[in-house]
């Protein structure tokens, strides 16, 4: 049934559709009115869950793993500080291989002080062992979450599904939401794994010398995502009609010139590429839907067309520049590909990015021989 | 002797701790392990956070405990019980114990926050921290249990720790919890009989356990049970109940032996001044007559 | 204790770190310098050493006690503990 709700609705929403059965959260600004709904859906009993009102983020996580290494399915959400705050239980989620499911509503991290949306938080915690999803629609959101609890309890690792504070979180959309039955057909109730069993002892989280063969099997899994994740979206197109990708390119066949970015600026990039197709320039948008794994090989086949290639980051890792510029110039190198990429900094701290801007990077990218050093938008003077 | 006397096992007999587990010779830690599992039986989870029994409880592919465990990060055992409490029951899986066990070092200083949550939401965990008064795992470095006048690597003569220990228990106290209890590794029979009253009580449950250190208190450790009772019997470590918020039951245990004699048997108060030992015995004299006046 | 796994092969090993054996295999007596001595005439079979050993190493088999050396890390405790004085202390002799 269509509705007009916000991502962080629609978010809530997949949760309950879901039948998450642990919800531990925080609030923390954009995020909080997903944690409200749900804790709403809980008091109802329109959702049969345990909501665990903690006292911090790191408890938020630290609740969830633990009751996911019980055997629940668990999720939680967050933004900014609060991930940071988590930082170190989510290497505890993915080293206990834990299919734990959050929504990360992205938003600058301080100091200084900035509530609007900047992928820096969900970036600064991409070796953190979790899948990552970069969503650019409520849509995509709802559509994520379901997924996500699929491809986490196949693959046995976490999901981080992101969506920009405030141009997503509180934008109101139609969405689309599934009937239950269907969800049920897509998702059935978490797998049996390994849990902890009064019938079978076991102590999980030891101390190990052979921790490096845990990581390989990490590694393994991870590399596997790719193709399940495929899998899944191909299964979910057939019950739901709708399909994401690892990717999804726009006029990207024949580009000369391709914008490669992820969330809502792919959007506005996709309107600028329709005035430049019409005023004669091969121009294509190439959104990085799925970040960890990083699908290099099928990135790299998207962009095989290109003369060049503009990279916009709304994030920023001090000391190297764009996150997603340097992994995609890493799975470039990885194809033995020489097209040069641009590297380009805007709407950090949820600063506007608007067509004007892309308009100057489209210009800028087309009439700089060398890329050089990344270009900073939207600075004073 | 007579050779045909039978045998009385003094405490429940099932083991649910394996031998061959890597505690020091005569750990305080060990024993409080080992009695509040025999208090709790096999229907239990435990949650364990990096500490002594962190390592005692062995590494990959060993466990030295026949319960499922879960070894969590340092600020978090309280919040890990609850959340498996949380999946337990949601699951319908009734009738298992969820133990949260951490040192000193995991209760009052880096856990204290999570503690305080799961006590003011009053999860239904039971929440053991056995207190060797200090950070011993990482090699004995000051925590705020740590009794003023005592040496740790991180506060060296002169500098001996010159703070109070933190009263944990009234901390808990404030919480509004139904059950908390002091108890020691000198009386087991004690101990255990604290522990199977808290597997009855639904809500947080919290029970201090006294558990001498040999390596850290720098003590013969053939002596840690001799140590361990006479905390209680010179009023150092008193042993009480606090139910339902108000009703303190106090141990009936003599308590009147000299403070002296305590510490005259551990080489971390060897550098415990004269000022320091007044100011520790008028605060054991203050605290007994303030467990009387709460007694009635 | 889950027993189809093993540390044979990188494919026998668990997912993550999941202990699948117990310590009994450790032999913490190797630890000793001192061993204690139990005489079975002076006990009165209270059970009190049994109680205070941290390691377990105290067995009550057909009808008494025995310190089991394989596991007893000379600590001392049930010496010190004993109101029969039934336990000495011994050097360890290797």
């Amino acid at each position: 049934m269509k509705e007009v709700i916000s991502a962080n609705q629609a978010v809530s929403y997949a949760v309950l559709a879901a039948k998450a059965q642990v919800i531990a959260a925080y609030p923390i600004t954009p995020q909080s009115s997903i944690v409200e709904m749900l804790s709403g859906f809980c008091a109802r009993g329109a959702l049969n869950a345990k909501f665990i009102n903690v006292e911090s983020e790191h408890s938020a996580m630290a609740a969830c793993m633990s009751a996911s290494v019980a055997g629940a399915r668990t999720f939680t959400a967050t933004s900014s500080q609060g991930l940071a705050l988590m930082h170190e239980v989510l290497h505890y989620a993915s080293g206990l291989r834990l299919p734990i499911v959050m929504a990360n509503v992205n938003r600058a991290l301080a100091s200084p002080f900035n509530l609007k949306a900047d992928l820096t938080d969900s970036l600064s915690q991409r070796d953190t062992g979790w899948m990552q999803f970069y969503c650019e629609s409520g849509q995509e959101a709802f559509d994520t979450i379901i997924q996500a609890y699929r491809i986490a309890e196949r693959i046995l690792l976490p999901v981080m599904v992101n969506m920009e504070g405030f141009i997503l979180s509180h934008t109101y959309e139609i969405v689309d939401i599934p009937e239950q039955k269907d969800v049920d057909l897509f998702l059935p109730p978490c797998p049996p794994r390994e849990c902890l069993d009064i019938d079978n002892p076991s102590m999980f989280g030891s101390t190990t010398d052979y921790y490096i063969n845990f990581r390989y099997k990490m590694h393994q899994d991870m590399e596997r995502a790719k193709a399940v994740c495929e899998e899944i979206g191909a299964d979910f197109k057939k019950i739901f009609g709708r399909d994401y990708g690892l990717a999804s390119s726009y006029l990207c066949e024949d580009a000369d010139l391709i914008l490669v970015t992820a969330g809502t600026i792919a959007g506005t990039c996709r309107v600028v590429a329709d005035r430049a197709r019409d005023r004669g320039l091969k121009v294509g948008v190439l959104r990085i839907r799925m970040a960890r794994p990083f699908p290099g090989k099928q990135i790299c086949e998207y962009l095989k067309t290109a003369k060049k290639i503009a990279v916009i980051d709304r994030d920023f890792s001090p000391g190297c520049g764009g996150i997603f510029a340097q992994e995609v110039k890493a799975a470039l190198q990885g194809s033995a590909s020489h097209t040069p990429v641009y590297e380009f900094i805007a709407g950090l701290g949820g600063k506007d990015v608007t067509d004007k801007d892309i308009e100057k990077i489209i210009e800028q990218t087309r009439n700089t021989p060398n890329p050089g050093d990344s270009t900073w938008i939207g600075l004073l003077k | 002797m007579d050779r045909s006397a039978k045998i009385k096992f003094p405490i429940a007999e099932e083991e649910l701790m394996y031998s061959g587990h890597t505690a020091c010779p005569g750990c305080g830690a060990a024993l409080a392990l080992k009695y509040v599992l025999k208090g709790l039986g096999p229907r239990t989870i435990i949650v364990i956070p990096p500490s002594c029994v962190g390592v005692i409880g062995a590494g990959f592919p060993l466990s030295s405990l026949n319960i499922p465990v879960l070894r969590i990060p340092f600020e978090s055992t309280a919040i890990t019980a609850s959340g498996i409490r949380a999946a337990l029951d949601v699951m319908g899986k009734e009738d298992i114990n969820v133990l949260a066990w951490a040192g000193d070092g995991g209760t009052f200083d880096i856990g204290l926050q999570a503690l305080s949550g799961s006590a003011e939401r009053n999860d239904d965990i039971i929440y053991v921290c056995y207190d060797n008064e200090g950070y011993m795992n990482t090699g004995i470095q000051r925590s705020s249990s740590t009794p003023a006048g005592a040496w740790t690597t991180t506060t060296p003569a002169p500098h001996v720790k010159d703070t109070p220990k933190k009263d944990i228990v009234r901390i808990m106290a404030a919480h509004n919890i139904p059950y908390i209890a002091t108890a020691s590794i000198g009386y087991p029979a004690d101990l255990i009989k604290k522990v199977k009253k808290a597997k009855k009580i639904k809500g947080t449950k919290f029970i201090l356990i006294f558990s001498p250190c040999p390596t850290g208190w720098r003590y013969s450790p053939d002596l840690t049970i001799s140590i361990a009772k006479l905390a209680t019997e010179t009023g150092i470590f008193p042993l009480y109940e606090i139910e339902d918020e108000e009703k303190y039951i106090l141990s009936s245990k003599k308590t009147e032996k000299p403070l002296r004699d305590y510490f005259a048997l551990q080489g971390r108060f060897r550098n415990l001044s004269e000022e320091n030992f007044q100011s520790l015995e008028k605060r054991v004299k203050k605290e007994r007559e303030y467990l009387k006046r709460m007694a009635g | 204790m889950k027993k189809k796994y093993s540390l044979k092969s990188f494919d026998t090993l668990p997912i993550t770190a999941i202990s699948f054996l117990t310590t009994e295999g450790n032999e913490t007596g190797e630890w000793r310098s001192q061993r204690p001595v139990l005489d079975s005439e002076k006990c009165s079979r209270c059970g009190l050493c049994w109680m205070y050993c941290p390691d377990n190493a105290i067995q009550a088999e057909g009808g008494s006690f025995h310190i089991s050396y394989k596991y007893c890390k000379g600590c001392g405790i049930c010496a010190k503990e004993c109101p029969q004085n039934a336990i000495v202390i011994e050097k360890e002799e290797r």
